[in-house]
């Protein structure tokens, strides 16, 4: 099986904003339903993009086709041009356990390991054998997640001990310990409160440095603190086959959805008046 | 009435006395339920204590069966080849049962016909009677395909497969109680199902995987009817070795000294009773003590 190596597909291209992603007319079906449809817009490199719009819209499946997690829901299939660096994710070549580790996830509901803080970033470098002193992975990943000084004291006590805020960002530094180019965040701050949620967000800001970050979120504020890109999808109702589907309404820059979209629909769900 | 006396008479004055009475009624069923429950152990417990007490020594342990001194006989065969029985059992179904259970729930594809139908059929089976197994154990284990004749080992492997539905059901369980968050946030990762399942999922399903087999094998130390079909009927006066020769057990030993004329032979069965619970107590209290332990690492 050829590898999906990360020195290929990350070659630098000429242009200043490179496209880690770009989806051309991409489908996704669980079974025999499509869930989304026709989807097509670019993930530019550096940046944060935010996948917003009203519940069953897709925009989580959008983010788990990305990582190809929708792999492991029976039935679902993916169609269309998904690329990564100009390489088809979706190819018969590629190993969907390779493109998690190169583009990793954070979820809703902070989903610790039940083990120690020290054992959840440990975690992934263990099993992938990741070269180097696994303390310094350990420290790494945990400065880069903003959560070392309040957990270097303790790093052997159980991670279930942490808050909500604490644990999610566990979960970023379990991430950002496999080193991977990409974190795809599903509504990270949903079960947050707002102090955590600004760290999180404010970790977000610090991350695009390093990463590429895509987020689905029901906050239109923080798409709107944090985003650089916005994607706006809606559900398009089929009333005679009685289907739900998501399509993308708009992608643009985030000051442009927010202030002047070019869609009605756009404009009455970031003021308010659907959604 | 002032107003508090009016909260009051709102909070509690208002129930309904019929709803009152069918709680009643209800509880004491359950309690009955209970009561009946009770009093089966303690009945089986009293009657062994005052029947066999008396007979309870450690020849009771040491010494070999006789069929003519029974107030010196013991069933020194007996527990040792209840216990090969027992630790052959334990070999067979940690394996078996944990990895039958791990494909279920983790790897078959719950839309294949043959996956349903194997399902249905570990749920069938955790209810077929014992002495099915006991002549499934003669056909295939003892006779037939693998031909290993009346040892222990072909016991134990009668027993385990007695067993092996109730561990399966319960370590499925187990591994359902466990949140799928988990096997999706080490996929997430970039390391393969398989990882996932081993080091995230198992250790976390253990300790109820545990509480399965801890009951299999309460009630393997119990079964007698499949193993007097499997060779352990015989008058055994001598150390069974697993692999080779007759062999006995606790259930079956009792069994054949109770169903014997003098009365001395029957305080031996219920001194025998005595033995059979302290083993279960035994076995069960270190699984327990296994359990505690493994929970508190994480």
């Amino acid at each position: 099986m050829k590898e999906l190596g990360k020195e290929k597909l990350m070659a630098e291209s000429a242009s200043t904003k490179e496209e880690v992603f770009s989806l051309g007319g991409v489908n996704v079906y669980y079974g025999d339903s499509l869930a989304v449809k026709d989807v097509s817009f670019p993930i530019y490199k550096n940046e944060i993009t935010a996948l917003i719009g009203p519940s069953g819209c897709g925009k989580s499946t959008i983010l788990r086709s990305l990582n190809r997690m929708n792999d492991l829901i029976p039935g679902a299939r993916v169609e269309g041009d998904l690329q990564y660096h100009g390489a088809d994710i979706y190819g018969s070549d590629v190993d969907p356990v390779q493109v998690r580790k190169i583009i990793g996830m954070v979820f809703q509901k902070p989903n610790p390991f039940p083990k120690s803080i020290y054992e959840n970033v440990a975690f992934g470098p263990q099993t992938l054998g990741m070269k180097g002193s696994m303390d310094d992975i350990v420290e790494e990943a945990l400065v880069g997640a903003a959560l070392w000084d309040e957990v270097k004291d303790r790093l052997k006590d159980n991670a279930f001990g942490m808050s909500g805020g604490q644990q999610q960002r566990l979960c970023i530094a379990r991430t950002i310990a496999v080193k991977p180019d990409v974190i795809l965040m599903d509504e990270p701050c949903s079960a947050l409160d707002p102090v955590s949620t600004y760290k999180i967000e404010d970790l977000m800001m610090k991350l695009k440095k390093d990463y590429t970050i895509v987020i689905v979120t029901h906050n239109m504020q923080q798409a709107a603190r944090v985003a650089d890109k916005t994607a706006f999808f809606t559900v398009s109702s089929n009333d005679e086959e009685g289907s739900r589907t998501g399509v993308l309404v708009e992608f643009d820059e985030t000051s442009k959805i927010f202030s002047n979209p070019a869609d009605q629909r756009t404009q009455d769900y970031v003021t308010g008046r659907f959604g | 009435m002032d107003a508090s006396a009016a909260a009051t008479q709102a909070l509690y004055g208002a129930s309904d006395p019929g709803l009152r009475i069918r709680s009643i009624v209800f509880r004491s069923a359950l309690l009955l339920s209970m009561t009946v429950a009770l009093i089966a152990i303690i009945g089986i417990i009293s009657w062994a204590v005052v029947e066999g007490g008396q007979r309870l020594s450690l020849g009771l342990l040491t010494n070999n069966p006789s069929s003519f001194r029974p107030e010196t006989a013991g069933y020194r065969p007996a527990i040792l080849g209840s216990f090969q029985i027992i630790a052959g059992v334990i070999a067979l179904i940690i394996p078996l049962g944990v990895g039958a259970a791990l494909y279920l729930e983790q790897f078959a594809d719950k839309q294949r016909w043959y996956n349903r139908a194997i399902e249905l059929n570990i749920q069938n089976l955790a209810g077929v009677p014992s002495i099915v197994f006991g002549i499934l154990g003669l056909a295939f284990i003892v006779r037939g395909p693998l031909d290993m004749g009346f040892i222990a080992a072909a016991g134990s492997a009668t027993i385990a497969l007695l067993v092996l539905p109730t561990v399966i059901l319960a370590s499925r369980e187990a591994i359902k109680a466990v949140p799928p968050s988990l096997l999706e946030g080490a996929m997430a990762l970039g390391v393969t199902r398989w990882q996932a399942v081993w080091k995230m999922v198992l250790p976390a399903a253990a300790p109820g995987m545990l509480t399965g087999i801890i009951l299999a094998v309460a009630r393997a130390i119990g079964e007698a009817a499949p193993l007097l079909l499997v060779g352990a009927a015989t008058f055994v006066t001598f150390d069974p070795n697993f692999w080779e020769g007759g062999y006995s057990a606790l259930p079956v030993m009792i069994y054949q000294y109770a169903g014997r004329p003098q009365d001395e032979f029957h305080v031996l069965a219920a001194a025998g009773v005595l033995v059979m619970l302290g083993l279960v107590v035994v076995v069960n209290s270190v699984a327990v003590w296994l359990r505690a332990k493994y929970e508190r690492t994480w």
